[in-house]
């Protein structure tokens, strides 16, 4: 993807400065729907859910115990991966962004959640809730395109460590919570400045961090295997801490890359956002670089209603339960001003999410312009440009991207 | 561990066994971090020994068209009360949870229940709720009874003037004092020294809350009541009070109703120096000048980015502008009366809405924590800044 400004036709191009506010008009009056329906079924929802997903992760480990034997193994290993999954997505993601604050639970509450993650509430809250929301997809500026180490869009220079990049990616969604945790720190960033001259910020943050990863290693990892030694069961609770955590891992990956990687979402150019952005031109950034998931009930719940990623992002403190109900009016809005609503099922989302992570491993235009034949040749160039200097890689991607235009125009 | 050293306890068997629980106690948290025991026990308990006071509702007694008795299971660690002390209780209302004082109707009861009645305000948001929509089953929330509106254990002479829903602190003396039985009104030992005049004002007869039990221990010789209807006898001049308690002078008066009529009775009293005790249901009018308001910042914890800012104009309480702006803060009777939702001052200047009085901190001068200020009754005097 281009960012949105350096494309030759902006899908935004027939919009006036008075359409976009218009837009911002009618996206408040949704959200106010909501906000003044809001209620007693709403605190219900949440609260069942939170209730559910306790009993389920209280069950699971009770299996466990006795997961000596393989068929309870599998039946509590599959118990605390879908209770992990629902902690994070359906109910820490949402509490923490205080989209059940409005209920005065302590309980139930941004300012007092800690979630079942390496991420501390505090540095997830940060760079999440503050930056990626309200920098959604600006290239530069949301760290969340490609989490810093990814090339995740055309405009970003194509580099030799890039090649890597699908596998950097399986390896952060393998340790995806690890690698949210690094990422809420600025880990990359931080880790660069010699140790007298960190921020005592950054040095606090570490260590509530470090502390958090102790705590939920020590449950994971230590306590509950020594709990079900007794029953002989130590070792295959070990496996299934490790084998939840890395479902949900795998899980929550997937489904974030879906919210805003798959091939046409748009990107910003930082420059083009203006420094005072208006409400319907945030509205309209939010609605261009997200993605949703279609499905059932089900799935919704399980992305902790990140399948609506549209209405998350225009709406990120409504309940999660509602964006079911916004979401055909906000369509509907798409589809009267002309713009695209991105939406497919879960595994063509993440196939596609995944196609941008290997297209963009490669230099601009060499996917496009490789076939069978001339692969061999391809492959000599590719060779050429990784082994090359800045000036050999300027020349061979010119050509590149001549081959790849005459190949469109034919 | 070193708890035998901690407790000082004597006994060998009594230091393991707080050892062993200490060390339980650990694995416990450490089992279901990030979660704390008490939210895994929660889900089975919510009223056992050491949870967060709760209470589960039993009955909704309707006691007049728009009043009633809420009784409640208290949680294990209710810690009892006396007559005439109040509770704060925290109830969801459509989703939203809300803390209100009321008085406590009853004495200590032997089945251990304890029961408020409220009359439901029109156009409220809490009364009305419990009056009419609360369930028996419900579980609401509220933390152990005070005040100081308490009956004298020794008895004397003793005046209650009450007017509408100010009864219920009253009624709730009164039952501890007389129970009522099937049998009629028992007059024990513990009322023999009480000799009491109680002066009840309403709008009219029939919303009179109470008025069954008044008249029962009226005619049981137990108390002497005055009822006084406005629609029957006009609204009550305080002056008139001799006249229909001619030993005035020898009594020291409760009272418990609306702060105009409190405000009335203080300067009768005092013109007298007869002693008043008075509990307020409403937050007195303002009387200073509105000020101008201010910017407030609620900070949570040390970080920076959990602090929330609010502009607030004169006029508004701290905590409506604080709950308007999502911030959760402590509060309870929202008149002035509970002090459910102290908070420190850490800087700057708030107004007390009921006389204008201002409260200034300033970091190095006043207390390093700051000071306590009720967010109900204090409006921003220009920026201050609020730590939770």
């Amino acid at each position: 993807m281009t960012t949105l400004t350096r494309k030759p036709e902006s899908p935004i191009a027939h919009l006036t400065p008075e359409d976009v506010e218009q837009i911002g008009v009618e996206l408040d009056a949704i959200r106010q729907d909501v906000l003044d329906s809001r209620g007693a079924d709403d605190a219900a929802y949440i609260r069942r859910v939170v209730d559910v997903q306790r009993r389920l992760e209280l069950a699971s480990r009770a299996v466990l115990l006795g997961s000596a034997l393989p068929p309870l193994w599998v039946l509590g290993t599959v118990g605390l991966s879908v209770a992990k999954i629902l902690e994070n997505m359906e109910i820490g993601h949402n509490v923490m962004h205080g989209q059940w604050d409005w209920m005065r639970d302590p309980k139930i509450h941004s300012t007092t959640w800690e979630w079942d993650n390496a991420s501390t509430a505090e540095g997830w809250k940060h760079s999440h809730n503050e930056v990626h929301h309200t920098y959604t997809n600006i290239v530069g500026k949301d760290n969340d395109l490609g989490y810093g180490i990814m090339r995740v869009d055309e405009d970003q220079r194509w580099h030799p460590f890039h090649l890597g990049q699908p596998l950097w990616n399986l390896l952060n969604a393998c340790l995806f919570e690890y690698g949210i945790a690094a990422y809420d720190l600025e880990l990359g960033r931080n880790l660069k400045i010699p140790k007298d001259k960190r921020s005592p910020e950054f040095t606090r943050r570490l260590k509530g961090t470090l502390g958090k990863i102790r705590k939920q290693a020590t449950k994971d990892y230590l306590v509950h295997p020594l709990l079900a030694a007794p029953f002989g069961a130590a070792l295959p609770t070990l496996a299934a801490n490790l084998t939840a955590n890395l479902v949900r891992n795998l899980w929550s990956h997937s489904v974030i890359m879906c919210g805003h990687f798959p091939e046409g979402v748009e990107t910003f150019e930082k420059k083009a956002i203006p420094e005072r952005e208006t409400r319907g031109e945030w509205y309209l950034r939010q609605m261009l670089g997200s993605a949703n998931i279609s499905g059932g009930p089900v799935t919704h719940l399980m992305t902790g209603n990140l399948s609506h990623q549209i209405e998350h992002h225009l709406f990120p403190d409504l309940p999660s339960n509602r964006y079911a109900e916004v979401a055909p009016k906000v369509k509907a809005l798409f589809e009267k001003y002309e713009l695209n609503y991105h939406e497919a099922p879960l595994p063509q989302q993440v196939y596609s999410a995944w196609h941008k992570v290997v297209r963009l491993s490669l230099p601009n235009g060499w996917l496009d312009t490789t076939t069978p034949r001339n692969l061999p040749s391809q492959l000599r160039l590719l060779h050429a440009m990784s082994t090359g200097g800045p000036k050999v890689r300027r020349a061979a991607q010119a050509r590149l991207e001549q081959q790849a235009r005459r190949r469109a125009a034919a | 561990m070193s708890v035998a050293a901690d407790t000082g306890s004597p006994s060998g068997a009594s230091t393991v066994a707080s050892a062993v629980k200490a060390r339980l106690m650990q694995v416990a948290e450490a089992a279901v971090t990030p979660l704390m025991p008490a939210d895994v026990l929660d889900l089975f308990d919510p009223l056992r020994k050491g949870a967060e006071l709760r209470a589960r509702v039993v009955a909704v007694e309707p006691e007049t068209a728009d009043a009633a008795t809420i009784v409640l299971r208290p949680g294990r660690d209710w810690a009892g009360h006396r007559p005439g002390q109040f509770l704060r209780l925290g109830v969801d209302v459509d989703g939203v949870r809300h803390w209100r004082a009321y008085s406590l109707t009853h004495g200590p009861r032997r089945d251990g229940l304890i029961s408020v009645t409220v009359k439901a305000v029109p156009g409220g948001t809490v009364s009305p709720f419990l009056v009419h929509g609360l369930r028996p089953g419900t579980l609401v929330h509220l933390e152990q009874a005070a005040g100081e509106f308490v009956l004298p254990a020794d008895g004397g002479r003793l005046l209650f003037v009450t007017a509408g829903s100010g009864i219920t602190p009253v009624i709730g003396m009164l039952r501890n004092l007389f129970p009522a039985t099937d049998a009629g009104v028992v007059r024990p030992a513990r009322s023999a020294h009480h000799d009491i005049v109680v002066v009840h004002l309403a709008p009219s007869r029939p919303d009179t809350i109470f008025a069954r039990d008044l008249a029962a221990l009226d005619a049981a010789g137990a108390i002497r009541l005055v009822s006084r209807f406005d629609d029957e006898h006009g609204v009550l001049d305080v002056a008139d009070l001799a006249t229909l308690v001619p030993d005035l002078d020898q009594r020291a008066t409760f009272a418990c109703g609306p702060a105009g009529l409190l405000d009335a009775l203080a300067a009768h009293h005092e013109a007298r120096d007869l002693p008043l005790f008075t509990e307020r249901f409403r937050a007195a009018a303002f009387v200073g000048d509105a000020g101008e308001g201010g910017t407030v910042t609620f900070r949570v914890g040390a970080s920076a980015a959990d602090a929330t800012v609010v502009e607030a104009d004169g006029a508004t309480s701290l905590l409506d502008a604080g709950e308007a702006a999502g911030v959760l803060l402590p509060s309870g009777c929202r008149m002035g009366v509970c002090f459910g939702c102290v908070v420190p001052l850490r800087e700057g200047a708030v107004r007390d809405l009921r006389n204008g009085a201002l409260t200034v901190a300033t970091p190095g001068e006043t207390a390093a924590g700051g000071l306590p200020v009720q967010t109900c009754v204090s409006a921003a005097a220009g920026p201050c800044e609020i730590q939770l």
